[in-house]
């Protein structure tokens, strides 16, 4: 299909997006779903399995309790109701990587339903209902070898490796989102930002989106603005950055407006998203839906969680990340939008340590938002993977403080730390790069500039002070940039007599 | 038959403890009996003599050593191929499985062994314990020991022919929809389905899952208690099975056995009777119900209106179970796989492996099933069976409100001739007409011989609530009681000698 190219803002001008999000969480859970096999990751393929979990003939699931208290704790933290009662159900469809060729998962009667969540961005709030929330098993990991792509397309043969088969698979579901337009993009980044925030208060995923433990699947439709009627939806799988959650909306809008521009129609389907060129490729088509033949898992009895155990469980609820963000919102004293543009930049965390760490909240929100962001974004990177820690920002920000670097200063000695150099003391050592304010020994620079240039002294002795600046330069080229500016403008101007 | 294969389980676990034979004399003089006979019958897919004489051996050194022995050490038993038994061949009667050797034990095998009973080898059923004649089995045919050109009843026939012809004295089968009690019905045997969930699944290869049980076939109601008491009781690796005391139904069978039933509520259901049971079945139960009155048990006739209905729900519920439980066979991690020629790809070998490797009766549950379960019939199909089954279940309820125990003739007919309904499945399934309701209530029901019609034998099914086990069990016992004395031997004695 050809896309005619279209700007992201005429696309928002003429169409209005409903997004959807549902989102696969592996639960941290020590032992998987239905057997007692362990779940840990990057184990040699097919090496923690048993007979439950490869679907040998004769054998039986038994549900593991505790993660089905982390699902009623991840339902509990965004608002939802938890059943009374509640049932297992077989998902039924032939694939290898599924030892059963069934998956036991939810269907009907999911073990809670009906929540919300709020997203904050700029200062505005979205509120995100959730549809609801259940608990299933994974299915193996196929490896298809031979192709180009590592896709099953064009290979020659797959190897299955069945030690993520089983393990616990919480999936969130959220209602249709209309009602974001151009900051479509960005609500889902948001949104899936809460949730792993969330998640990861409550102990109860890694939520590793590179190593598929937190996996995001993006339903994205348009239809003219001034249309009630919601476009047809595609759904987006493959989505394994929080980054890629915004590109993969952005990129299905643009390429969505194109097709119907075209005068065609969106097809029911399966995209599959690609990190490096940030487009996504078609899929297998859902306009014949797959009929899952969806039943009540009779090898499992019902799950049926008193409210006194429910009530136990929301007792344990820890500070949710919401509650967290309002609190450090005023130790800090921060706006609304100040908040919402920290918590968006990944940086709470380390701002939360670096102020526990000695530094004041400004001078914490300065360093993290400012040139540290920049570095990050430059590098392509998270702000928590840069090579600078909490306390080496509170020495910095200190550095500065106590006058012994200016802000260039302490820019070449983040450079030199998170070039390894070390701590920001040592590089300012190593490299010198402390600001000379020894009167003594800037006196002699003083001196020296005066003698260079005895024209612009005169000027600036006959009163003409604007002139010193070219003195003062000569001195701070002279030191390399290490001298105190205002020291140095002292010293010119009392030589001159115009102190 | 020698003077040991002809003992019970019982006497043969007395003369062993005792020490006046070894289990090595016992297993071996199977062994010998099915070497001599098994041609003929067909009972067993798999013998084991190397691991039932070491396993044998292992109980005779434990005697040796003064250890104490459990009710059934160093008794022979024959296994239906549906149980998982790790290195042993294991392949539920079909061609998909073959070769396949599990690498674990079902909770029913595990137990088998810790009782100390020696498993002579697997025995033949109708496929994936589809059918009521074992006649579907991948591996040919089982015949019956009371007349070689009958079948043995199905699916667990070969446990029945096994040891109807003295192969064995004990068997275990596997009940869906009466696949216990209508074989135990046909070759002259007792043969109990257990309450849903009495006894662990963990490692039967599932038919249906809901209805699934495995359950003891043998020649006296108290070898079948033993045998229940060994292999029963929770098991926290099936989730449907119940967290309760194993009924007392050894003690019941000893206590039947003084032929005493005074006092008892005896109902018979009114709808388990009429049009497709044979005169001879309805002549022979008729004689019991007025054994069971001069025992000393008050007769009612009881209504169950919805009886009726169990074999359509039976007929959607479990082969749409089935449809998913088999939908594993499918060439990827094990079993037969057919087509791999490097070229074909991943659906096409899943495809032609299934072609090749199920027999056609299971094809006809999988689509049947599949059909049953798809989109848009979902509601009409399962969801309205399952609504029969809650309705058969209130039948049983207000039944046993007013009786003790529910009774009918096991099946409508006697054995029935090899090749007489393989090609007619309405009648195949008919053949478990009286067994379904039990089957879709998760409630016990024993079988217990009761007569012989046209010289073939006749079975009394003696059903209780839940949990109540041992009630089936003391009926059962009585009437074998006074049957014996009746006659001054058990009726599977009429039958021929091999």
């Amino acid at each position: 299909m050809s896309a005619t190219a279209t700007s992201y803002d005429d696309v928002v001008a003429r169409y209005a997006p409903v997004i959807g999000l549902e989102t696969h969480v592996e639960l941290g859970t020590v032992s998987k779903m239905f057997c007692g096999c362990s779940t840990r990751f990057g184990a040699e393929p097919n090496t923690q399995v048993c007979p439950v979990c490869l679907g040998l003939p004769g054998a039986l699931p038994v549900a593991n309790a505790s993660a089905i208290e982390a699902t009623i704790l991840i339902g509990l933290a965004l608002n939802c109701s938890i059943a009374s009662w509640c049932r297992f159900a077989r998902k039924n469809y032939f694939y290898p990587d599924m030892p059963k060729n069934f998956q036991i998962s939810q269907y009907d009667e999911p073990l809670c339903t009906d929540g919300w969540v709020d997203v904050h961005l700029d200062g505005s709030v979205h509120r995100i209902e959730i549809e609801r929330v259940h608990l299933e098993e994974d299915t193996g990991k196929s490896l298809h070898v031979g192709g180009a792509t590592g896709r099953i397309h064009g290979a020659t043969h797959s190897l299955v490796d069945y030690n993520r088969a089983g393990i616990p698979l919480v999936e969130v579901v959220t209602k249709p989102v209309p009602g974001t337009g151009a900051r479509a993009p960005e609500v889902a980044r948001a949104y899936v930002t809460e949730l792993r925030d969330i998640l990861r208060a409550l102990g109860v995923s890694d939520v590793r989106m590179e190593q598929g433990s937190l996996r995001c699947d993006v339903n994205t439709s348009l239809s003219p603005v001034d249309s009630d009627a919601w476009g047809t939806r595609s759904e987006t799988k493959n989505v394994n950055s929080l980054r890629s959650v915004e590109r993969a909306v952005r990129s299905e809008m643009i390429r969505q407006a194109a097709v119907l521009d075209a005068g065609q129609r969106v097809i029911q389907e399966t995209r599959h998203f690609h990190e490096n060129s940030g487009e996504s490729t078609s899929g297998r088509s859902k306009e014949e839906a797959t009929d899952y033949r969806y039943f009540p898992e009779p090898d499992l009895v019902p799950l049926a969680p008193d409210a006194g155990w429910i009530e136990q469980l929301r007792a344990t609820l820890p500070e949710l990340p919401s509650a967290r963000r309002r609190r450090l919102q005023g130790d800090w004293n921060v706006s609304d939008s100040e908040m919402d543009a920290v918590h968006n930049a990944g940086a709470l965390d380390l701002i939360e340590a670096t102020v526990a760490a000695g530094a004041s909240a400004e001078d914490a929100r300065r360093w993290w938002l400012g040139d540290l962001s920049r570095r990050a974004n430059e590098a392509g990177v998270e702000l928590g993977e840069l090579a600078v820690t909490p306390s080496q920002v509170v020495q910095l920000a200190g550095l500065v403080a106590a006058g012994r670097v200016n802000d260039k200063l302490a820019r070449q000695a983040l450079s030199g730390v998170l070039a390894g150099e070390g701590d920001p003391e040592q590089v300012v050592l190593a490299r010198g790069l402390e600001v000379v304010s020894d009167a003594g020994a800037l006196g002699i620079a003083v001196d020296a500039a005066i003698a260079a240039a005895p024209d612009i002294a005169a000027k600036v002795r006959a009163g003409k002070v604007a002139a010193a600046g070219a003195l003062v330069g000569a001195v701070m080229k002279a030191t390399r940039g290490q001298a105190d500016a205002q020291l140095v403008r002292e010293l010119v101007l009392a030589r001159l007599d115009q102190g | 038959m020698t003077d040991l294969t002809g003992m019970t389980a019982a006497v043969l676990a007395g003369e062993i403890a005792a020490g006046h034979a070894s289990s090595v004399e016992v297993t071996q003089a199977h062994l010998d009996r099915i070497t001599a006979v098994d041609d003929k019958i067909h009972a067993f897919l798999y013998v084991d003599a190397d691991g039932a004489l070491a396993a044998a051996r292992a109980v005779d050194e434990r005697r040796a050593a003064g250890e104490a022995l459990g009710p059934l050490a160093g008794v022979p038993l024959a296994m239906k191929d549906v149980v998982v038994t790790r290195g042993l061949p294991t392949t539920s009667g079909s061609k998909i499985l073959e070769g396949w050797i599990p690498p674990y034990d079902a909770t029913v095998t595990t137990r088998v062994r810790q009782a100390g009973i020696v498993m002579l080898g697997k025995t033949n059923m109708d496929e994936f314990a589809m059918g009521s004649s074992t006649e579907n089995s991948a591996y040919g045919p089982t015949r019956n020991p009371w007349d070689l050109a009958r079948v043995p009843g199905g699916s667990s026939g070969g446990s029945s022919a096994a040891v109807s012809a003295y192969e064995a004295p004990l068997g275990i089968g596997t009940d869906t929809g009466g696949s216990i009690r209508q074989p135990a019905a046909v070759t002259g045997l007792v043969g109990h389905k257990p309450t849903y969930g009495g006894v662990s699944r963990y490692g039967l290869i599932a038919f249906s899952s809901s209805l699934d049980q495995a359950g003891p076939l043998t020649r006296t109601v108290l070898d079948a208690a033993l045998l229940h008491e060994a292999i029963g009781g929770h098991d926290p690796a099936d989730s449907t099975s119940i967290d309760a005391p194993v009924p007392a139904v050894v003690a019941a069978a000893r206590d039947g056995a003084h032929a005493d039933l005074s006092g008892l509520k005896v109902g018979v259901v009114r709808e388990l009777s009429g049009d497709g049971y044979e005169p001879g079945v309805l002549d022979v139960f008729a004689a019991t119900v007025r054994l069971l009155t001069d025992l000393g048990a008050t007769i009612t006739e009881v209504s169950c209106p919805h009886f009726g209905y169990a074999l359509p729900a039976y007929y959607l519920i479990a082969p749409s179970e089935c449809s998913s439980n088999l939908a594993r066979f499918d060439a990827v991690r094990y079993g037969l796989r057919v087509g791999d020629d490097g070229v074909r790809g991943l659906e096409e070998v899943m495809s032609l492996t299934r072609e090749a490797g199920f027999g056609a009766e299971v094809k006809r549950r999988v689509i049947l099933g599949t059909y049953a379960l798809s989109s848009g019939y979902y509601d009409a199909y399962y969801g309205q069976a399952q609504k029969v089954r809650t309705l058969i279940s209130r039948d049983f309820a207000a039944a046993f409100e007013t009786c003790d125990v529910l009774i009918s003739p096991t099946t409508p007919t006697v054995a029935f001739p090899l090749g007489a309904r393989i090609d007619d499945p309405m009648a195949m399934y008919a053949a478990d007409l009286c067994t379904l309701p039990a089957s879709l209530a998760g409630t016990p029901a024993i079988s217990v011989p009761c007569g012989l019609s046209e010289g073939l034998p006749v079975g009394l099914q003696v059903m209780a609530s839940a949990l109540a086990d041992d009630r089936c069990y003391r009926v059962a016992a009585a009437v074998e009681a006074a049957l014996a004395d009746r006659d001054g031997r058990p009726i599977l004695a009429a039958a021929a000698s091999l």
